[in-house]
């Protein structure tokens, strides 16, 4: 079948509308508004439903609402609106029923700007609300594996009653790529023995995410840990690149992994044995892989558009048992092949200690430029 | 010459809250101090004759632990909830 | 006496099919208590129970699902309009009702409220209007009165300071997307059969998909005014009436046509 050229933030909207998206609510804000003006001709097309809503509050407790029936629901945003919606996040993961989010990143803290930043990965990965809980986080690195990622999003957020959320950055939202599209799915409304839909014939569901009960609390908190749990042991990916003999490997998630897998192929062209790391899931997060990836390796090059955060992730993987370098760039700024391929030489020049602080060594060498 | 009616006050739910004793036209009913629900409250009840049914009591009770019937002289209510 | 009389033939009125057995959490003498019983017996009365879906606030009110045996969920404080507004979106043939005090609906649900109202979702809202928060101990709320002492204001609201208090219902009317919003009380029996005949068409309203429907409900709170029960039905009708004039607000005129 034909590709086609897709907006970022179109190919997303309408991979949903084909993974049989029942209703999305939303609300303006950049680098994202594509999703919501897309989705505001094409929902009403096929009879589905769609909101404006007045915030994103208010968008998120739509959401929460038609969550509660089983329906498959969608909101996207982008970092403020993230911020905003993270009470109703916080509900719906406490209520125990699914949703998909698309969370287009961009430079902040703050207002910031409207440009790609992979700044939130902090807030998204470790709660993205209040309350223990974790959502499913995969970063697509391209429109087309965004595309790909939607129907899974879908099928994770329904199986595990929680949060899928498709984290990219303005970058992803608003290039044009070649992108195949998948064959339309009928809208299949699964029918839980939890969601309301009016009590006919049956007892009534009640969906509360209120356990006044102290030890209730606990247990459900221990169910939707063992829900985690589950995901954790199942729902690793990640993608891997010029491994087989590699010496250094860069890590990098998202447009930071895109940008990587042209430096490190450039690097290879000049003969260094360096290879890429992509995590797809980067909440779960694929620790073990990475454990792995350690014997093998001489030093990580962790890449991100934030300060470190998943580079957090990476040394609770690593343990010191090798060095880490890190680099960074910060507020909306993305960074170019030939940067990383800079930090690929500068890596095997002065390879550091296990023991080094990769953030802190990073942070002074910015502060010199 | 009136209907003659009669209530019943669910322990369960009754909290003492006076409201029926206050609307009740025929001022029949008061709370019963010789008497304490499973909650500590005194109930309402019927203290002496003169209850018509109207369930202007049941109207105004905020737990719905009031249930009134109506001595029919005609064509018998229907036993839908509801007031008449 | 009683022997003879109590029959099933001589049954007036029993506690509403819609009610559960679970005895309720408000204060002797509250009125969230008449007005979860007329809703209930209104949906019994429309034979809906089967089709309703109820959203739940934060307030006192915040257990109104242990009490009305229907389909239940719990919103966010302030965002039950946009909780039914995703589940009439999906569902849009089943009866989606909010029931929210007066903080929920007029202070951080303020602009849920409006704009359900102004996109005319064919939702209906219950608004428990008693002056005050109640489950937080007796806080300002945006409908308490000049002058009036709370946990918040214990000198008593300053209009200065601390503003008057919010319209709802002759503020949502002025929206084109409401079809019907209407103010009545619970203090008297009288109010009390013209608020369930308004409930009943508020839910009417919403059946036949003529707007937004919102019903305002004067009521009571006698542990937050510091009155006895009898005395806050007393209080309501003294204070509470001239400020908040009992009426119809909005009726479109496809809804006047319903009544008959």
């Amino acid at each position: 079948m034909a590709r086609e050229m897709w907006k970022g933030n179109e190919a997303i909207a309408e991979a949903a509308v084909r993974a049989g998206l029942e209703a999305y609510f939303g609300y303006p804000i950049t680098p994202q508004n594509e999703v919501l003006e897309y989705l505001s001709h094409r929902m009403p097309e096929l009879g589905r439903a769609f909101v404006q809503a007045e915030s994103e509050p208010a968008a998120i407790n739509m959401v929460y609402g038609a969550a509660c029936t089983g329906a498959r629901v969608m909101t996207s945003s982008s970092s403020p609106g993230i911020s905003l919606m993270q009470e109703g996040l916080s509900y719906i993961a406490g209520t125990e029923v699914p949703m998909v989010l698309v969370n287009v990143m961009r430079g902040g803290p703050g207002l910031g700007n409207i440009a790609p930043s992979q700044g939130d990965y902090n807030q998204i990965c470790k709660g993205g609300g209040h309350g223990d809980y974790h959502p499913i986080v995969l970063a697509p690195a391209s429109i087309q594996e965004a595309v790909d990622l939607l129907p899974v999003a879908f099928e994770l957020a329904h199986k595990y009653l929680n949060i899928c959320t498709i984290l990219i950055d303005g970058s992803i939202g608003q290039m044009m790529e070649p992108v195949h599209l998948p064959e339309m799915q009928p809208v299949v409304r699964k029918e839980y023995d939890w969601a309301v839909s009016g009590a006919e014939g049956r007892k009534r569901h009640l969906l509360s995410s209120i356990y006044l009960d102290v030890p209730t609390e606990e247990k459900v908190n221990l169910r939707i840990l063992g829900r985690w749990r589950e995901a954790q042991a199942n729902e690793i990916r990640y993608k891997e690149y010029f491994l087989e003999d590699a010496e250094q490997i860069v890590i990098g998630f998202g447009t930071a992994g895109r940008i990587a897998l042209s430096a490190v192929r450039a690097a290879r062209a000049l003969g260094i044995k360096v290879g890429l790391f992509r995590p797809i899931s980067v909440n779960p997060f694929p620790f073990k892989r990475v454990e792995e990836l350690c014997k093998q390796a001489q030093s990580f090059l962790v890449v991100e558009m934030n300060t470190g955060q998943m580079l957090k992730d990476v040394q609770a993987a690593v343990r010191n048992r090798i060095p880490i370098r890190f680099y960074g760039r910060l507020g909306g700024v993305m960074p170019f092949p030939d940067e990383f391929i800079h930090e690929i030489q500068e890596m095997i020049k002065k390879p550091g200690k296990p023991e080094d602080d990769p953030a802190d060594l990073w942070y002074l060498r910015m502060m010199a430029r | 010459m009136p209907a003659k009616g009669w209530i019943e006050v669910n322990d369960m739910f009754c909290k003492g809250c006076e409201l029926c004793v206050s609307a009740c036209p025929p001022v029949v009913l008061e709370l019963d101090n010789e008497k304490l629900t499973p909650k500590g409250y005194h109930p309402a009840h019927i203290f002496k004759d003169g209850c018509t049914g109207c369930a202007i009591c049941a109207l105004v009770c905020p737990d719905a632990a009031i249930t009134v019937y109506r001595e029919v002289t005609k064509a018998p209510a229907s036993a839908a909830a509801g007031v008449h | 006496m009683a022997a003879t009389i109590v029959s099933l033939e001589n049954l007036v009125y029993s506690r509403p099919q819609g009610f559960t057995d679970t005895p309720s959490h408000y204060c002797p003498g509250c009125t969230h208590g008449t007005a979860h019983r007329l809703v209930a017996e209104v949906l019994e009365e429309m034979n809906i129970l089967n089709k309703a879906i109820g959203v739940a606030p934060v307030g006192c009110a915040v257990f109104a699902y242990n009490y009305i045996d229907i389909d239940f969920v719990e919103a966010a404080h302030g965002r039950a309009p946009a909780m039914a507004t995703g589940i009439k979106r999906v569902l849009p043939d089943r009866v989606v009702f909010t029931y929210q005090g007066d903080g929920d609906l007029a202070s951080i649900g303020m602009a849920e409220t409006v704009h359900a109202a102004a996109r005319g979702e064919n939702i209906t809202i219950i608004f428990i209007n008693n002056a005050i928060y109640g489950m937080t101990g007796g806080q300002m709320a945006p409908t308490t009165l000049p002058g009036m002492k709370t946990t918040s204001s214990p000198n008593g609201r300053d209009v200065e300071t601390q503003g008057y208090p919010i319209r709802v219902s002759e503020m949502l009317a002025t929206l084109d997307g409401a079809g019907y919003i209407v103010r009545r009380s619970l203090h008297d029996p009288k109010n009390i059969r013209l608020a369930k005949k308004a409930i009943r068409t508020a839910f009417e309203t919403q059946v036949h998909g003529l707007g937004f429907s919102m019903v305002e409900l004067l009521s009571t709170c006698s542990t937050g005014w510091g009155v006895t029960p009898v005395q806050s039905l007393a209080w309501l009708e003294e204070h509470m009436i001239p400020a908040f004039p009992l009426g119809d607000y909005k009726i479109a005129p496809s809804v006047a046509a319903l009544k008959n």
